[in-house]
């Protein structure tokens, strides 16, 4: 067998070679959300133009870059030229892109993001000095949409596995030490020191260890983990070797949502290359050290996150919390010692110990160290995926990294921490993102998720979703959590519906107080957050909700009403077609209206009425919301 | 000539060989019989508490935990619409209420033609493209309710064609 260092050092000439291939190279982004962009549909009209004309072309699918607002992405790398990243890249724009640019000499500046390599191209700037990217520090992304993630030799080429040999060099305890000294904390959550829950387990006895890598992702609304494994699952895999290398644990799960097919089969083919190249078993690499792994799908449960209900899904019972002490890394999966780690916390490990920790924590604010990625969504301009340093403002995330929020919207709150977390409002974008300042803050770092809401978002709205989505996850094990979530939702709901009494934001208040204190796991502890911090930063919010039975920003549907303008309306008759109970009547040509007995406040006919008209408005109490009338735009290309 | 009972069977005996056979085999198990034959029959779990030694009403407790587990036939084609945070906050209620219309059937329901299962699911990784929608696995982005008959349409017409 050829040894991993020859494996490495062949790796790295093609490697080279592929860096200034004569023959034409296309990265596509091709992870699933390059996909639903239209990644696929970008592929086959690219490889059936390069079959056509017998071109000699090499395309290759790489995971996720990070501006999701910007897919498809591909990325050309053509000889004697600088490589561009191209953005919002269609079937026609990549053929276009191939004839003028690869085979041409117009480099279509007007689609290009920017040049990823130096050299000049007019009109076409730095990479990374494009907006969504000159803040970012990108380390444990720094393969993603860069190699191939079904090729092993790709992670190899690009220091592959040494921080593993690393540590096998070292030895576990002075692993340990390093771990320590780079003062990672955990990212799926709790921020929970690294090294602490391992020494826990190496000092517990018995032989046998475990370690299972949390890859449930169930904050809905974020996708760090996703794109990691997705765009380089062995990043997380050699943070596993390195994990339990030091832990000595001999066998290895990791748990992953079922939801996410491409990052089950992105683990699958890597963890065969492991194996072929004697990263996984017996004595591996002569160390001595045996280990392995596999993979268990999850089956739709978010409690499943939770560590000890996560055991109970392995060990195939009902995925229900058990009390803690004893911590899993003292008696975990089949009463073993088991440390369990977040993704993006594996992820980090290879960084750390192939360039030190001194260097590692040069990133961060004194109590956060190192860079962190967060998942960009909602009401901002540029979405995705991104790396920063932990302690960077809130505002250089939303408002630089993002854009902020499009459509002249105002910034209302950013939510962090999914359901666990809160709503931070505008006003504290100064906030570092950091475990204690946005703890304090009364959300939490939670796991990356962020999502922008405007001032088109109602906050009863928000705070009524999450509850609803945690009642429904709700094992039941404990009443304060199964009765409490239950009753805190009835109470939104009342609210949101305009039978609300002001009698009830204190109702909500020592209801969440007895969830927190009577809940079993996490799930039940933190499930009150997304209310307590709308009602702490909006509570005129609510209380205009309560008093005058209005939702300012017209969300709420028991609140609201939808009319027509007869001075607006031209008669086109197309709100009439698409209301699903036919509540809106009127004669062609002539002004319609809609019967509010009949109406269900779908908004049907408010997103359908053509902007030139804007002839729907709504009311809510007091409050009348027209919409600005807009002039058709020409399409141009 | 072997039944489609046995044919069955001898397809739930080999799942059972592609696993340990241990307790924490059977929510893989289960999930490779939901694969395979698209739910979990009667059948199927009887035949796995004779072969596993774990008792049905044990199997149902642990299926009936995790929402990924079905016990009726599927419709042809799954839709899934997403509710997650970011969906949500960018019209994902309005997108499943225009499914719901346009299919005539609530969310967690099969469509009376057997043609389309509607589920609701909670963030399928594409926050950045939100509202999604998910059908037979691809996902489409920026789904506005105008765009629901079209994509419904695509996969509607598609069985008079076999
Ligand atoms: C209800 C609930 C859901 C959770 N979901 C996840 C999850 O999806 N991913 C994750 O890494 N951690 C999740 N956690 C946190 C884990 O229990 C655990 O703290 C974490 O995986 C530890 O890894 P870390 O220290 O590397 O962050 C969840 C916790 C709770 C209470
Ligand atoms: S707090 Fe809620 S989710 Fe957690 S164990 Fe109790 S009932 Fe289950
Ligand atoms: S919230 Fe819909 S895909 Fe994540």
């Amino acid at each position: 067998m050829t040894s991993l260092q020859q494996v490495c050092t062949e790796a790295r000439v093609q490697w080279d070679k592929l860096q200034d291939s004569e023959v034409p190279v296309l990265f596509v982004g091709a992870a699933t959300c390059g996909r639903a962009a239209g990644a696929t549909e970008v592929l086959e009209a690219l490889r059936e133009r390069i079959e056509r004309d017998e071109l000699n072309v090499l395309v290759i699918e790489v995971g996720c870059l990070g501006p999701c607002s910007f897919e498809p992405l591909v990325i050309v790398h053509k000889n004697g030229s600088p490589r561009i990243c191209y953005g919002n890249v269609g079937p026609d724009e990549v053929v276009r892109i191939l004839e003028s640019h690869v085979f041409g000499d117009d480099p279509c500046a007007r689609w290009a993001l920017g040049k990823m390599t130096p050299g000049k191209l007019d009109g076409i700037d730095d990479f990374n000095t494009h907006p969504m990217m000159h803040r970012q520090v990108r380390n444990i992304l720094r393969n993603c949409g860069l190699i191939d993630p079904e090729n092993v030799h790709h992670y190899l080429a690009r220091d592959g596995y040494r921080g593993f040999l690393k540590a096998l060099e070292l030895g576990p305890d002075k692993t340990l030490e390093e771990i320590k000294a780079s003062r990672l904390r955990g990212r799926g959550g709790a921020g929970f020191p690294a090294w602490r829950k391992w020494q826990f387990c190496r000092d517990a006895p018995g032989p046998t260890k475990y370690l299972i890598c949390n890859a449930d992702e169930g904050d809905p609304g974020a996708f760090m983990n996703r794109s990691l494994i997705e765009g380089d699952p062995h990043a997380v895999l050699e943070g596993m070797l390195i994990a339990a290398f030091t832990l000595g644990a001999s066998q290895g799960y990791i748990y992953c949502r079922a939801e996410y097919p491409l990052a089950l089969q992105r683990l699958d083919v890597a963890i065969g290359q492991m194996r072929a190249l004697g990263l996984l078993g017996r004595d591996i690499q002569g160390s001595g050290f045996c280990f392995d792994l596999s993979v268990k799908k999850g089956a739709g449960a978010f409690v499943c996150g939770e560590e000890t209900a996560l055991i109970a899904s392995i060990e195939g019972r009902r995925g229900m919390p058990q009390p803690r002490p004893p911590f899993p890394a003292v008696s975990g999966l089949l009463g073993k010692p088991t440390v369990i780690q977040n993704v993006e916390t594996l992820g980090n490990l290879p960084l750390i110990l192939r360039n030190g920790a001194q260097s590692y924590s040069q990133y961060g604010s004194e109590s956060s160290k190192g860079t962190k990625t967060f998942a960009l969504a909602g009401k901002i301009k540029r979405t995705g995926l991104v790396e920063v340093p932990l302690g960077i403002k809130l505002k250089d995330i939303i408002c630089e990294i993002g854009g902020g929020v499009p459509d002249g919207k105002a910034l209302k709150a950013v939510q962090t921490g999914g359901p666990s977390g809160g709503c931070i409002p505008a006003e504290k974008m100064d906030l570092p993102v950091d475990y204690e300042a946005l703890t304090q803050a009364g959300s939490i770092m939670g796991s990356g998720g962020m999502i922008v809401l405007d001032e088109d978002t109602c906050m009863v709205d928000v705070a009524k979703y999450f509850l609803s989505f945690t009642q429904a996850e709700s094992c039941g094990k404990c009443a304060p959590c199964r009765v409490g979530t239950r009753a805190m939702l009835s109470i939104l709901e009342r609210i949101a519906a305009g039978e609300g009494q002001m009698a009830d934001l204190e109702k909500l208040e020592s209801v969440a107080q007895t969830i927190r204190d009577g809940s079993l796991c996490g799930l039940g502890q933190t499930a009150p957050n997304p209310v307590l911090t709308t009602l702490r930063y909006f509570r005129n919010e609510y209380e205009e909700h309560i008093r005058k039975g209005q939702c300012p920003a017209f969300v709420c549907s028991r609140m609201i009403s939808y009319h027509i303008d007869r001075d607006r309306c031209s008669g086109c008759g197309a709100c009439a077609r698409v209301c699903p109970v036919e509540a809106i009547s009127g004669q062609k040509k002539k002004p319609h209206a809609i019967d509010q007995e009949t109406c269900i406040r779908c908004g049907m006919c408010l997103s359908t009425c053509p902007a030139r008209y804007a002839a729907v408005f709504r009311r809510s109490g007091e409050l009348t919301r027209v919409e600005p009338r807009k002039e058709v735009k020409r399409k141009s290309d | 000539m072997t039944s489609s009972r046995d044919k069955g069977l001898s397809r739930i005996a080999d799942i059972l060989a592609k696993h340990p056979a241990n307790r924490g085999s059977l929510i893989p198990v289960l999930q490779d019989i939901q694969q395979d034959f698209g739910y979990l029959s009667e059948e199927a779990v009887a035949e796995l508490e004779r072969r596993m030694g774990i008792s049905a009403n044990e199997i149902y407790g642990v299926a009936t935990f995790y929402t990924q587990f079905r016990f009726s036939p599927p419709g042809e084609h799954t839709i899934l619409s997403c509710q997650g945070t970011a969906c949500h906050v960018r019209g994902g209620r309005q997108i499943l209420t225009e499914l719901e219309q346009r299919l005539g059937v609530t969310a967690g329901r099969t469509t009376a033609d057997g043609k389309f299962d509607l589920e609701r699911v909670a963030c399928i990784g594409c926050c950045a493209l939100a509202p999604v929608v998910a059908v037979d696995g691809k996902v489409h982005a920026q789904v506005t309710a105008k765009k629901i008959p079209s994509i419904i349409s695509r996969y509607a017409g598609e069985g008079n064609f076999s």
